[in-house]
C-alpha cells in the first residue's frame, strides 16, 4: 500500500527535521541551551510539526477529493446511450469502478499484462473472460464504454496518486526548510509549538461536531432523495409496509405507521418490565442495602448493561421465544403463532434496560439531601413512608429523566428486535403477534445493498432520520430534566 | 384545676409502647412489604443474569466439542497400489476402511453388521479423506495411523441431544439402524467426543456444513477492527478531553462541542451504521465489509464514551498538581502534558478498555456496512489485507449463524457468544486490575 509508505516517508522527513532543528538551534546558541528562548526540543518539534501537519492534511484532503473529481470526469465521458433504460448513471459508474478494480487486481495477480489492461481497443470478450479467470467479480459482459471508462478511471487515479505522493513529499520537505530557516536562538519556539498543539487539540474536540454534521448530512440528503421518489404524506401516514424489491420503483407501500407502532409497543413492554424492577432495585440499593450487599449487587446488575445486544438477541430468539410459545402457543393458550413476537423482544429488552433505570435512579436518590429524610423520621414516619412521601417526590424529575433515557435506548435498540420481534409489519394489539420496528427495517432494507437508487433502499435513510429525531428529542428532554434537577440540590 | 381536666375532650386512648396497636402493625407490615419488593427486584435482576449465563453456557458448550471416529488404520503398499488401479478409487479405500472397522468391532466382542452406505451416513465420504492422506504422506504406508474423522452433523446431534431415537425419521442422512451402530462404536470407544479445534480456529463454512464452521477468522477481523479503534480513538479522545477539560474557554464553541458529545453518547448505534454507509462507502468508496471501515464507524461510536471517562479522570487530578507545576515555571501545556496526563493515565486506559469492549460487542452498525453478507472463508493474507479485505467480525458472525435456517448453526452461535464474552471478560478484568493497581485517591 503506497499510502502507508507515503506516511512513513513523511514521518521520516519530520523526524530528520526534528534532529536538524534541534541541532541548528543549539548551534545558533553556541552549544549552550541557556541562551535559547525555549528548550532545544521545542525547536525540533517546531520543524517536525511544520512538516507533518500540512503534508498529512494535504494528503487527507486529496484522498477525499480525488474520487469525486475522477468520478465526475469519467462520468462525463460516458455517453447517454451507454446508460440503459431503467438504469441510472450512478449504476453505470459503479460498474466502471468495479471493472477498474478488477483490472487492477488482475494485473496485481499477474493474470493480465499491464499493456492488455490499458489497451483501449482490447477485445471485450477476452477482457471479460480474463477478468473472470482472475477471480474478479464481473456482473455482466464489459461493454466498450465501460471498458474505456474503467481504463480512464484507472489512468486518472494512477496519475492522481503519483502527483499526490510528489506533492506531499514536497510539502513535507518545504515545511522542514521553512522551519529550519526560522530556527535561531531568539525564536519563540515553545509558544509556536504550544499554539500548534492547541490547534490540534481543538481539531480533535471538533470531531464530535463533525460526526453530528456527518450524521445529519448523510440522513438529510438521502431522505430528500427518497421524498423525491416517494410521496411525503404516504410515508408518514401510510398504514401499510410492503416493499417490493422485484419491480424497481414499482408498487411498494412504505408507510411508517406499522413500524412506529411496533417500536412503541415493544418499548412499552420493555419499560413495564424495566421500570418497576429497576426502580425498586434502586430504592433498595440506596436506602436499605448494607454496604456489602451494595458493593456486590450494583456491579452485578450493571453487568446486564455491559452484555452485547447480540447476546440478548440470541437469548430472545432461542430461549425466551420457545419458552413463551410453550405457554402461550397452540399447545397452551393459543395466543402465539411463533417464537418471535412483541412479548419476546419486549421482555428481553426490559431485562437489558434494568441497569439503565436502576443505576441512574440510584444516583439521583442518593443526591436527595439526608436532612429531608431526617425531618421525616423525626415526625415519626417509617422508612418506607419516608421514601414514598419524601424521597421519591423529591427525586421524581430525575427518575423521569432516567426513564426517558431508557425509553430512548429501547427505541434505538436493534439486535434484540431484529432477532426477537419478527419481520412482519402489522398494526395489531396482540402482544404475542410478530411485529417489526424502525430499526429492524433499516437493517433489512440496507443489508448487503450498495445501490441507493431505489426508494426501497432510500427509505432506510428516512427511517433513520425519524429514529434520530425521536431519540434526540427524548435525550435532550431527559438531559434537560436531569440537569435541572441536579442544580436544585447543589 | 380539676375543672380544667374535666372540661378537656375525650382523653387519648392509652396505648402501650410494648404491645403495638393495629395501625402500627399495619404500618410495620407495609414497611416489611416495601422492603421485600425492593429485595425481590434485585433478586429478579440477578436471577435474569444467572438464567442468561446458564443458558449461554449450556447451549454454547457443545459447540466446543465434536464427535469423532477414532480409528487406527493400516494400509499396506500392496493395498495402496491395488486401490489406485481400481476404477472407483475412493470406493476401494472405503471398503478397506469398513473391513478394518468390522475387524476391530469383532475383536472387541461386538458383532454388528453395517454396509458402506451406513458409514457414509456416519462419516461422509471416508475414502476420499483416506486417499488424500496416503497420497500426501506415502511414508505412512504399512504403518498404523490414527485417524480422527469428524462424524456427520446428525450423529453429532445424536450425542448432543439434538437428535433422538424417538424423533429421528429414516432419511438418506441418517437411519434409525445407524444409531445402533453408533451406540456399538461408542461402547468400544471408537466414536467419542473431542475438543473442536475447527470451531476455535476455523473460518465460516457454507450453509450446508455446520460442522466445519469456526469463529477464528472473524476473531481476526474483530482484532483488526479493534486496532483501528484503539489507534484512532485513544489519541483523539485524549486530545479532545484535554482541550475541553483544561483549555476550553466558556464560549459558544465549547458549549456546542459539549452538547454534541453528550448527545452522540446516546445516539442509537444503528445511526452510526447509516453514517458509515453514507460517508465511508457511498461517498468515499472505501471497501465494503472491510475491518478498516468497521473500525472507523466504531471509533466514532466509542469516542463519546472515551471522552467522558477521560474527562472524569482528568478532573480527579487535584488542582494543586497543576498549581505546583505552574509555580515552578512550567507553561500550561507543560503542566498538563508532563504532570496531569501521566497521573490521569490509569483512569484513561481503564475508560478506553471499557470503550473498546463496548465496541467489540457492537453489531448493528456492522450489519449496515456489509460485514454480514460476507462469508469469512479464510484468514487475511498479511497485515494490510487484514485492514482492507472483506472480513467478518465476531458479533456479525454470530448474527449470521443465528439467521441461518439450519438448527445446528444455533449451537455455533451460542459457542461464538462464549468466545465473545470471554474476550469481553478479559478486557474488563484488565480494566479492573489497572484501576485497582494504579488508581490514586487524593
Amino acid at each position: 500500500m503506497p499510502l502507508l509508505w507515503l506516511t512513513l516517508i513523511v514521518l521520516a522527513i519530520a523526524g530528520a527535521g526534528y534532529v536538524l532543528g534541534r541541532s541548528r538551534a543549539l548551534a545558533s546558541a553556541g552549544g549552550d541551551s541557556r541562551h535559547l528562548h525555549s528548550l532545544p526540543s521545542y525547536y525540533g518539534a517546531n520543524v517536525a510539526l511544520k512538516s507533518v501537519v500540512p503534508a498529512i492534511g494535504v494528503m487527507i484532503l486529496w484522498l477525499l477529493l480525488q474520487p469525486l473529481y475522477v468520478g465526475s470526469q469519467v462520468s462525463g465521458t460516458i455517453p447517454d446511450s451507454a446508460v440503459a433504460e431503467g438504469s441510472s448513471r450512478s449504476l453505470v459508474m459503479a460498474e466502471v469502478r468495479r471493472t477498474a478494480d478488477g483490472l487492477k487486481n488482475a494485473v496485481a495477480l499477474g493474470e493480465m499484462t499491464t499493456e492488455f489492461a490499458t489497451d483501449p481497443d482490447a477485445d471485450l470478450a477476452e477482457v471479460t473472460q480474463s477478468l473472470k479467470d482472475a477471480g474478479q467479480i464481473v456482473t455482466a459482459d464489459v461493454t466498450q464504454d465501460i471498458l474505456r471508462g474503467a481504463q480512464k478511471y484507472r489512468a486518472m487515479n494512477a496519475t492522481g496518486y503519483f502527483v499526490m505522493s510528489g506533492l506531499v513529499i514536497l510539502i513535507a520537505l518545504a515545511g522542514v526548510f521553512f522551519g529550519l530557516r526560522e530556527t535561531q536562538k531568539e525564536f519563540r519556539a515553545r509558544n509556536v509549538v504550544e499554539a500548534g498543539l492547541k490547534a490540534i487539540l481543538i481539531g480533535a474536540a471538533s470531531i464530535a461536531i463533525l460526526t453530528t454534521v456527518g450524521i445529519v448530512l448523510s440522513l438529510v440528503f438521502n431522505t430528500l432523495e427518497f421524498f423525491r421518489l416517494y410521496p411525503f404524506m404516504d410515508f408518514f401516514f401510510g398504514t401499510k409496509w410492503a416493499p417490493s424489491f422485484s419491480g424497481r420503483g414499482g408498487a411498494s407501500d412504505l408507510g411508517i405507521l406499522p413500524l412506529l407502532w411496533g417500536t412503541f409497543y415493544i418499548s412499552i413492554v420493555a419499560l413495564t418490565v424495566a421500570v418497576p424492577i429497576g426502580l425498586f432495585a434502586a430504592i433498595y440499593l440506596s436506602e436499605y442495602a448494607s454496604p456489602r450487599l451494595r458493593a456486590v449487587a450494583k456491579p452485578l446488575l450493571e453487568v446486564l448493561a455491559g452484555i452485547p445486544t447480540i447476546v440478548y438477541g440470541l437469548f430472545a430468539l432461542l430461549t425466551v421465544g420457545p419458552l413463551l410459545v410453550k405457554f402461550f402457543g397452540d399447545d397452551g393458550l393459543g395466543w402465539m403463532q411463533s417464537g418471535t413476537a412483541v412479548m419476546t423482544a419486549g421482555l428481553v429488552m426490559g431485562v437489558m434496560l434494568i441497569p439503565f433505570v436502576s443505576s441512574l435512579s440510584d444516583d439521583i436518590i442518593n443526591a436527595v439531601p439526608q436532612a429531608m429524610r431526617d425531618g421525616s423520621y423525626g415526625l415519626g414516619a417509617t422508612q418506607s413512608e419516608t421514601i414514598r412521601q419524601v424521597v421519591l417526590p423529591a427525586a421524581l424529575p430525575g427518575i423521569v429523566g432516567a426513564i426517558l433515557l431508557a425509553a430512548s435506548r429501547a427505541i434505538g435498540e436493534t439486535m434484540i428486535v431484529v432477532l426477537g420481534a419478527g419481520a412482519a409489519a402489522r398494526l395489531s394489539m396482540n402482544p404475542f403477534d410478530a411485529m417489526t420496528t424502525v430499526t429492524a427495517k433499516i437493517v433489512s432494507q440496507l443489508t448487503g445493498d450498495a445501490d441507493f437508487a431505489s426508494p426501497e433502499a432510500l427509505v432506510a435513510f428516512a427511517l433513520g432520520m425519524t429514529l434520530f429525531v425521536l431519540t434526540l428529542g427524548l435525550n435532550v428532554l431527559a438531559l434537560y430534566i436531569v440537569r435541572k434537577y441536579r442544580e436544585q440540590y447543589e | 384545676m380539676t375543672d380544667a381536666t374535666a372540661q378537656s375532650p375525650e382523653p387519648r386512648k392509652q396505648s402501650s409502647l410494648i404491645s403495638s396497636d393495629a395501625r402500627t402493625a399495619k404500618r410495620n407490615a407495609a414497611e416489611k412489604r416495601f422492603r421485600a419488593y425492593g429485595l425481590t427486584a434485585i433478586l429478579m435482576g440477578l436471577a435474569f443474569l444467572v438464567v442468561l449465563f446458564v443458558s449461554i453456557v449450556r447451549s454454547g458448550m457443545p459447540a466446543f466439542t465434536r464427535t469423532v471416529v477414532d480409528v487406527e488404520f493400516v494400509l499396506t503398499q500392496e493395498q495402496f497400489d491395488a486401490s489406485e488401479k481400481e476404477l472407483f478409487k475412493t470406493k476401494a479405500y472405503s471398503n478397506l476402511f469398513i473391513a478394518e472397522l468390522q475387524d476391530q468391532l469383532t475383536a472387541s466382542g461386538l458383532s454388528i453388521d453395517f454396509d458402506a452406505k451406513a458409514i457414509e451416513r456416519l462419516l461422509g465420504k471416508v475414502g476420499g479423506t483416506l486417499r488424500e492422506h496416503y497420497k500426501a504422506n506415502a511414508a505412512d504406508l504399512g504403518k498404523p495411523v490414527q485417524f480422527e474423522l469428524a462424524a456427520s452433523s446428525r450423529v453429532d446431534g445424536y450425542f448432543k441431544g439434538r437428535v433422538s431415537r424417538d424423533t429421528l425419521q429414516d432419511s438418506r442422512f441418517l437411519m434409525l439402524s445407524d444409531l445402533d451402530l453408533v451406540d456399538a462404536l461408542e461402547e468400544v470407544g471408537i466414536i467419542k467426543q473431542a475438543f473442536n479445534w475447527t470451531f476455535v480456529t476455523g473460518a465460516d463454512s457454507g450453509v450446508d456444513n455446520p460442522g466445519g464452521a469456526g469463529i477464528g477468522a472473524s476473531v481476526v477481523g474483530s482484532f483488526f477492527m479493534m486496532i483501528v479503534v484503539l489507534v484512532l480513538s485513544l489519541p483523539i479522545g485524549v486530545a479532545a478531553s484535554i482541550y475541553l477539560e483544561e483549555f476550553a474557554p466558556q464560549n459558544r464553541l465549547t458549549d456546542l462541542i459539549e452538547v454534541n458529545i453528550s448527545n452522540l453518547a446516546a445516539v442509537p448505534s444503528i445511526v452510526f451504521g447509516i453514517l458509515g454507509l453514507a460517508v465511508f462507502i457511498q461517498f468515499m468508496h472505501l471497501p465494503q465489509s472491510a475491518p478498516l471501515v468497521g473500525g472507523l464507524v466504531l471509533t466514532l461510536m466509542t469516542l463519546p464514551t472515551i471522552i467522558i471517562s477521560t474527562r472524569a479522570s482528568l478532573k480527579s487530578v487535584p488542582p494543586s498538581i497543576r498549581d505546583a507545576a505552574l509555580g515552578v515555571g512550567a507553561s500550561k501545556m507543560q503542566a498538563v502534558f508532563h504532570h496531569v496526563l501521566p497521573l490521569a493515565m490509569p483512569g484513561i486506559l481503564t475508560g478506553t478498555i471499557i470503550g473498546l469492549a463496548q465496541a467489540l460487542g457492537e453489531t448493528a452498525p456492522l450489519l449496515l456496512i456489509g460485514m454480514v453478507g460476507f462469508v469469512a472463508r479464510g484468514y487475511p493474507e498479511g497485515i494490510v489485507a487484514g485492514f482492507t479485505e472483506a472480513n467478518s467480525a465476531m458479533p456479525a458472525q454470530i448474527y449470521t449463524w443465528a439467521a441461518r435456517a439450519d438448527v445446528s448453526f444455533y449451537e455455533k452461535a451460542w459457542g461464538g457468544i462464549i468466545v465473545l464474552l470471554a474476550f469481553l471478560l478479559t478486557m474488563n478484568i484488565i480494566a479492573i486490575i489497572l484501576r485497582r493497581r494504579f488508581e490514586r485517591r487524593w
